[in-house]
């Protein structure tokens, strides 16, 4: 099997199975494909599920049926930088609409594509609890908020010079 | 300036770290429990407090612990309900973000009640960053003596755990987050058995809000009888309230629930009234699963008396011209919004969270986005309101989770209310595509303040 969490990851782990009652180390099963999404490029190919069953000792469809049902879980290679840009009401009535024309505009892409290039997937999502500080998007584990048309070339901008600088 | 009870700290530089928290009196609380407090006790003092469950169902928090079975030799569990998915809500993650210490302290003194000896924080996928400050919080927590084996020499193990879900609104509802918490789909189970009898790994387990936990810190510092002295009837303590859409203040707020629902949009102290000097139309009080009304319903009930931000009053007149209190997520609508697109996206919303085991649910929800969406691109036939009302009333009621109520609720507000509305994009199916039918529905003299 060539998909495996190096010694860091394998502590990692291991810590989030302590968590849980003695035998019940499915419950980890959440937190653990956190942690292989991470770590194996930002989704979760067959392999990698089949290494989270066996590192839990549980079934390999466990791991499907759980890995199929939250959203969060991408089933598919996605780009370096997702950006999950929130649809739902308090969103649109903030002005969400605009903020996703322009970033297709921008990106040339569609929701659900991602950039030629690799860098940008485009997702659209329901409600993450930023309804206030809207229109907003999620990009890995933060929050990009308030969003105007100026802010979302400023933020493609950061991330092409993220990848600039590490190349 | 209204009573604060959570929030009173939230601008103390630092607040956030376990040194400032604690200068400021925090744990003290927690060490009175530990210390001078049998667990019988402070289930005492919740109760008396009349602190109603701050997750959407606003159950009476105190009754709810003694309903926890003690079978001899099976452990306990506290699970903390963050998973805050309500559109319209995001009042969890401010006190989860600046104030860590506050839950946790909550937390302690709660899991000691109970005697769960490993409590869980449930926390919904996305807050990452979240989930990193409660962990370093609950670091700084074990350090210092407030969490771990034998707490402060009393004996008391207590141990904190943080679960990150993986985005299901489902989740949020307390069986299907105990099945996510063992590592399942958030498939909600068949109650009875309560979580309080078998929950999670088949324990007796209470699930709570994280306000409601927090709000235990208060409750004990100043005892039951003094909490429950602020507010109003039911309502008592005070309550964070979500307030986003069209305002000029978007943010999160503390009130007691005194304070009138005209005073919370038009005051300078809360939301500073509505953005860009247009008029109110429409308000989700309490979360988009709580029925929308039209501006006249919301600032005045259907008697004509002044409304006010607590549960009572927010639900007076019932659905027929009431709403409810919920989650605290007040959502805002000015002149210029649609409520057929905005019901739109509710609808999507449920359809993309509905778990699926119900049909009523799985396939009512699709049916309702499908038949506004129809409505919303000018495609619709009056017959289709209707319809939309059939379907909304057949998922009532006949399901295993109230997702379907949730689902079915907006949509059958948003119908009472401004059927006009819907009439009008299917009888003007051109029109309606360009331009919005504003306020023309209140041709009867509506209240707006100046
Ligand atoms: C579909 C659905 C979603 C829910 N989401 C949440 C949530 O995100 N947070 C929460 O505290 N309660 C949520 N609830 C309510 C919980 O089931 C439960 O009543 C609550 O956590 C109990 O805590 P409380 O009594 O302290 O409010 C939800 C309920 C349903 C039916
Ligand atoms: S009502 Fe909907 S969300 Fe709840 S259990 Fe049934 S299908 Fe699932
Ligand atoms: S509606 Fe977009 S974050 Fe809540």
């Amino acid at each position: 099997m060539s998909l495996q969490f190096n010694n860091e990851q394998m502590t990692e782990l291991k810590r989030l199975v302590a968590r849980y009652p003695e035998g019940k180390q499915k419950s980890a099963l959440l937190p653990v494909l956190h942690l292989a999404q991470d770590s194996f490029g930002g989704w979760l190919p067959t392999e990698a599920m089949d290494y989270v069953a066996s590192l839990l000792s549980i079934e390999p469809i466990e791991v499907y049926e759980v890995a199929t049902f939250y959203s969060m879980y991408n089933l598919k290679p996605v780009g370096k930088f997702v950006f999950e840009v929130c649809q739902t009401g308090p969103c649109m009535i903030s002005g969400s609409d605009n903020i996703i024309a322009y970033i297709q505009k921008q990106l040339g892409i569609l929701p659900g594509e991602t950039t030629k290039d690799g860098l940008f997937t485009l997702k659209l999502v329901e409600c993450l609890g930023a309804c206030g500080y809207a229109p907003m998007m999620q990009v890995g584990k933060v929050y990009r908020e308030h969003l105007t048309k100026e802010k979302v070339d400023a933020i493609i901008e950061e991330y092409r010079q993220q990848i600039i600088a590490q190349n | 300036m209204g009573v604060k009870l959570l929030l009173e700290k939230a601008n103390v530089p630092g607040i956030r770290t376990y040194d400032v928290y604690r200068r400021e009196g925090g744990y003290v609380t927690a060490e009175k429990a530990l210390k001078e407090m049998t667990m019988e006790a402070i289930v005492e003092e919740v109760k008396k407090s009349g602190l109603r469950g701050r997750g959407g169902a606003g159950f009476p928090a105190g009754m709810k612990w003694s309903f926890i079975a003690k079978p001899e030799g099976v452990p306990r569990h506290l699970v903390c309900n963050a998973d805050e998915s309500e559109p319209g809500t995001f009042k969890d993650r401010y006190l989860m973000e600046f104030l860590p210490h506050l839950l946790i302290e909550g937390l302690l003194i709660s899991s000691y009640a109970l005697g769960s000896n490993d409590t869980y924080i449930y926390i919904r996928g996305e807050y990452a960053w979240v989930a990193s400050i409660l962990e370093e919080a609950i670091i700084e927590a074990t350090k210092n003596g407030f969490l771990g084996k034998n707490i402060l020499g009393t004996g008391f193990d207590c141990m904190i755990h943080v679960h990150r879900g993986a985005g299901a609104y489902i989740c949020g509802e307390e069986t299907a987050l105990i099945e996510s918490l063992e590592g399942k789909r958030g498939n909600p189970r068949i109650k009875p058995p309560f979580p309080a009898i078998q929950g999670v790994w088949m324990r007796p387990t209470v699930v709570n809000n994280v306000e409601t936990l927090a709000a235990i810190v208060p409750i004990i510092k100043m005892g039951g009888e003094a909490y429950a002295k602020i507010g109003v009837g039911r309502s008592t303590g005070t309550k964070l309230i979500s307030a986003c859409g069209n305002i000029n203040k978007p943010g999160v707020y503390e009130i007691d629930m005194t304070i009138s629902v005209e005073d919370f949009i038009y005051s300078d102290e809360y939301c500073g009234g509505i953005a860009n000097g247009k008029k109110l139309k429409a308000c989700i009080p309490g979360g988009s699963s709580v029925p929308i009304l039209p501006a006249n319903l919301l600032l005045k009930t259907a008697k004509g008396e002044t409304r006010y931000m607590n549960y009572e009053s927010l639900s007076d007149g019932g659905f027929a011209t009431g709403s409810m209190m919920g989650s605290g997520g007040f959502i805002v609508l000015d002149e210029d919004q649609c409520i057929v697109k905005h019901t739109l996206t509710l609808a999507r919303f449920y359809r993309h969270e509905s778990c699926g085991q119900c049909s009523p649910c799985r396939e009512g929800t699709g049916w309702m986005e499908k038949i506004i969406q129809k409505i919303e691109l000018g495609k619709g036939e009056i017959s289709d309101i209707d319809l939309l009302w059939d379907i909304q009333r057949k998922i009532e009621g006949n399901t295993i989770c109230p997702l379907g109520d949730a689902a079915a609720w907006p949509v059958a507000a948003a119908i009472r209310h401004f059927r006009d509305e819907f009439e009008w994009h299917i009888q003007n199916r051109a029109l309606s595509q360009t331009s919005n039918f504003g306020l023309q529905h209140y041709a009867d003299p509506i209240h707006v303040p100046a």
